[in-house]
């Protein structure tokens, strides 16, 4: 018989019950918090250890944001990276990434890559802003959307039947699918300098370059954070109380309390940062870009999808073990397929708020999909998403695009010459080192159970 | 729908085996398999009772995952037929077995370690309410078989299957297979990666099993784990079922004799019962 090394002595229970007591600190430290603590104090404690142990979560990448902000704001000349201008600018680029990185968190948590999100993305956009044209097709806003959204989502549900069904990895499918997709970008935009911009005096053009460019009046702000807070709080309470009404385990109202406090200062320093005069002293610019609602939209739905729908939950269990996933019935093909698809689609949209972000205008200079795809995996590694599939959540993907959209603008703000552009790529491509190294040291050091 | 079936009348340990007139839960007869060249299986017979655990033995090759997965449906014999509850079963897939109540817990266990407990335990039969997961309905019944099967140390039922021990995981892997009212459970080494006192658990766990009135059939290398639960025994030899019958017919000597070479004493098994009447 073979000695385990996870067991302990201490497990003798009485005759008839089942195992066992854990070694108490490799096991707690993997155990979420907010499972056995009964106070905010016993919570804090129970997240130290886990923080400790590598088991942090949003952690890393949150701090990282404060680190990457406080040392752009001290070496950029006259301090100027916190101005409100440049911060509602950072919002604007970032996300484009945290959407992309959203898309590509899906494929990621089935231990798949998908290297041609960047590309998919940008020909999304360039067929809605081609289809909108006048004179030329043009097409509603929505429709031209649509569209593109269902013609890259074809794309993606191509090549994740390349992968899934001829079981080619996806690493090489998308990298085919990345080079292919680069040089029909090219074809569709018109040849190497061309253009497609939108003209904003048409309202229907002006809708789409409004998504990005658009701004909702702080008042109008301040209204949809408070609903927003409200709703999460009294579903947040609503639920602990019909777990505890149940007899269940439910995190203590504390910590319930502290998330809504932090929501609402974060959504708060938010609007007042967008409310600030950005404009000169002639023509004053206050708003909240549309894209915020539309990225928390987007991270909305795809929270909903991933943690509370069977799909998501399927899309975790391949991740995690596509075995125990094939024995339960689910049809791997399928969701891989699916998966592929959706992460296109989402990729699309990136690609549309990427063209109304730059001012509604594409060209091949604005369109780099070998840059956006490694900015958008970095994204979501960063941001807390593993590389091995089964762990990570599209909140991941926002923080992660908020973090490279602040390193991307902060390096253009140094004045560094020639030194600004491989600056662009040096200062991602450590930080996303530096994320796989916690990623693969934090699941060797995870897992008592040995596997 | 989750309830471990309670145990019938006279669901005794060792009790007079099924000989005894009862139609056994499950009956193999003349299971044939083979992969291309290679037979895994020939002609196998074998008799499952309710009530009571058979120990399946046999050396490494000997065929005895080849028939567990026959019996779950996760391959078709090419020749036989099987029996459940007395009528003739097609088993074409581990749906269908499901669908008999017959479950399986593999030897390499295949839980989806970022899953927690109830994730697992629900894994493709995960409830619903307005079309999202029904998280707290599927918690409470989680945590209800594990407090049936006694399964009670656990931090919390939430968390991850990666921090468990390994007796733990075997314990949910057992308690995901007899969720769903199952009749018939298939055990595959289920104590092959364990430490004594783990290993210890989990024979307890497939007692209680038994004393649910559950059909159970273990696979086990260890004879000392094979004589302690087994009601009755059976030895696979190079895909032949070469002795099968009440525990009480074997002693470790004779088990290791068949496993080794299909007979003992050089001659081939023979049950007591039979051999008395003979006598
Ligand atoms: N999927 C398969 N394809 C080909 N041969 C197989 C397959 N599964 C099992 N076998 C063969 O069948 C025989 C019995 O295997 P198995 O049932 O796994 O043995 P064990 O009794 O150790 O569990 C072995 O010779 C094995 O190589
Ligand atoms: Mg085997």
């Amino acid at each position: 018989m073979t000695a385990d090394p996870g067991e302990t002595p201490a497990g003798t229970a009485g005759a008839g019950t089942a195992d066992l007591t854990l070694d108490a600190t490799v096991a707690a430290a993997d155990v979420p918090p907010e499972l056995t603590a009964q106070s905010l104090r016993q919570y804090l404690g129970a997240s130290w250890l886990r923080i400790r142990s590598g088991n942090s979560g949003v952690l890393p990448v949150v701090l990282a944001i404060v680190i990457v902000a406080v040392v752009f704001e001290i070496i950029t000349p006259e301090h100027a990276f916190l101005r409100p201008s440049n911060l509602v600018y950072i919002f604007g680029l970032s996300t484009v990434y945290m959407v992309l990185a959203i898309a590509e968190t899906v494929v990621l948590l089935l231990a798949e890559v998908d290297l041609s999100v960047g590309a998919v993305a940008l020909i999304g956009g360039v067929i809605a802003f081609k289809l909108v044209q006048q004179p030329g097709p043009n097409w509603p806003w929505w429709a031209a959307m649509l569209a593109a959204l269902a013609i890259c989502g074809a794309i993606g549900a191509f090549q994740g039947a390349l992968t899934s069904l001829l079981r080619i990895p996806s690493f090489v499918v998308t990298l085919a699918g990345f080079l292919l997709f680069s040089g029909i970008l090219v074809v569709i935009l018109g040849g190497a300098d061309s253009t497609v911009s939108l003209n904003t005096s048409d309202p229907n053009q002006n809708t789409i370059y409004d998504m990005v460019q658009g701004l909702i009046s702080p008042v109008i702000g301040w209204i949809v954070l408070a609903v927003v807070v409200v709703a999460v709080g009294a579903s947040q309470w609503l639920r602990v109380a019909s777990r505890r009404r149940r007899g269940l385990v439910a995190p203590p109202l504390g910590l319930i309390a502290t998330r809504i406090v932090i929501l609402a200062i974060v959504g708060a320093a938010v609007v007042i940062v967008c409310s600030v005069n950005r404009g000169s002293s002639l023509k004053s610019v206050t708003g909240i870009p549309w894209v915020i609602p539309i990225v928390l939209v987007v991270l909305g739905a795809w929270t909903l999808v991933l943690q509370r729908t069977r799909y998501g939950r399927y899309i975790y269990a391949i991740g995690g073990n596509p075995e125990a996933a094939r024995r339960a019935g689910v049809s791997l093909p399928r969701i891989r397929i699916v998966a592929f698809a959706l992460c296109s689609a989402t990729a699309a949209l990136g690609g549309i708020l990427l063209g109304s972000f730059f001012y509604g205008q594409y060209s091949t200079n604005t369109a780099d999909p070998g840059q956006l795809v490694l900015y958008t995996v970095a994204a979501a590694v960063i941001g807390g998403v593993s590389l091995f599939g089964g762990r990570g959540k599209a909140i991941h993907g926002v923080l992660g695009g908020l973090l490279i959209g602040g390193i991307a603008y902060g390096v253009s703000l140094l004045s560094l010459g020639s030194l600004s552009t491989p600056l662009q790529y040096i200062l991602p491509g450590g930080v996303l080192l530096a994320a796989v190294l916690i990623d693969v040291l934090s699941r060797r050091g995870g897992s008592p159970a040995g596997v | 729908m989750t309830e471990v079936n309670e145990a019938p009348e006279g669901a005794s340990r060792g009790g007079d085996v099924a000989g005894a007139g009862a139609e056994p839960l499950l009956k193999l007869r003349g299971i044939d398999k083979h992969f291309g060249p290679v037979q895994a299986l020939y002609g196998v017979n074998l008799d499952l009772p309710a009530g009571q655990v058979t120990g399946l033995c046999g050396d490494n090759g000997a065929g005895k995952s080849v028939l567990t997965r026959c019996i779950a449906g996760a391959h078709q014999p090419d020749h036989g037929q099987i029996y459940f509850e007395g009528k003739p079963v097609h088993v074409r897939s581990t749906r269908d077995a499901s669908a008999l109540g017959i479950e399986t817990v593999y030897q390499d266990l295949a839980l989806a370690d970022n899953l927690d407990i109830v994730q697992n335990m629900f894994l493709g039969r995960e409830q619903l309410r307005y079309g999202l997961l029904d998280e707290d309905s599927m918690e409470l019944k989680a945590a209800e078989t594990l407090s049936t099967l006694r399964v009670t140390t656990v931090r919390s039922i939430r968390q991850p299957v990666a921090s468990l021990s390994g007796g733990q995981r075997q314990s949910v892997a057992v308690a995901k297979a007899v969720m769903w009212n199952s009749k018939l459970v298939l055990l595959d080494e289920p104590t092959a990666a364990l430490g004594v006192v783990q290993t210890r658990s989990v024979l307890d766990l497939i007692n209680r099993l038994r004393d649910h009135g559950l059909a159970v059939m273990v696979i086990s290398h260890n004879l000392n784990d094979v004589f302690e639960v087994a009601d009755r025994i059976a030895v696979l030899y190079l895909g032949r079922m070469v002795a099968e019958g009440p525990a009480a017919d074997f002693d470790r000597q004779s088990v290791v004799e068949y496993m080794t070479t299909g007979t003992a004493n050089g001659r081939p098994y023979e049950s007591a019962a039979a051999a008395n009447g003979k006598g």
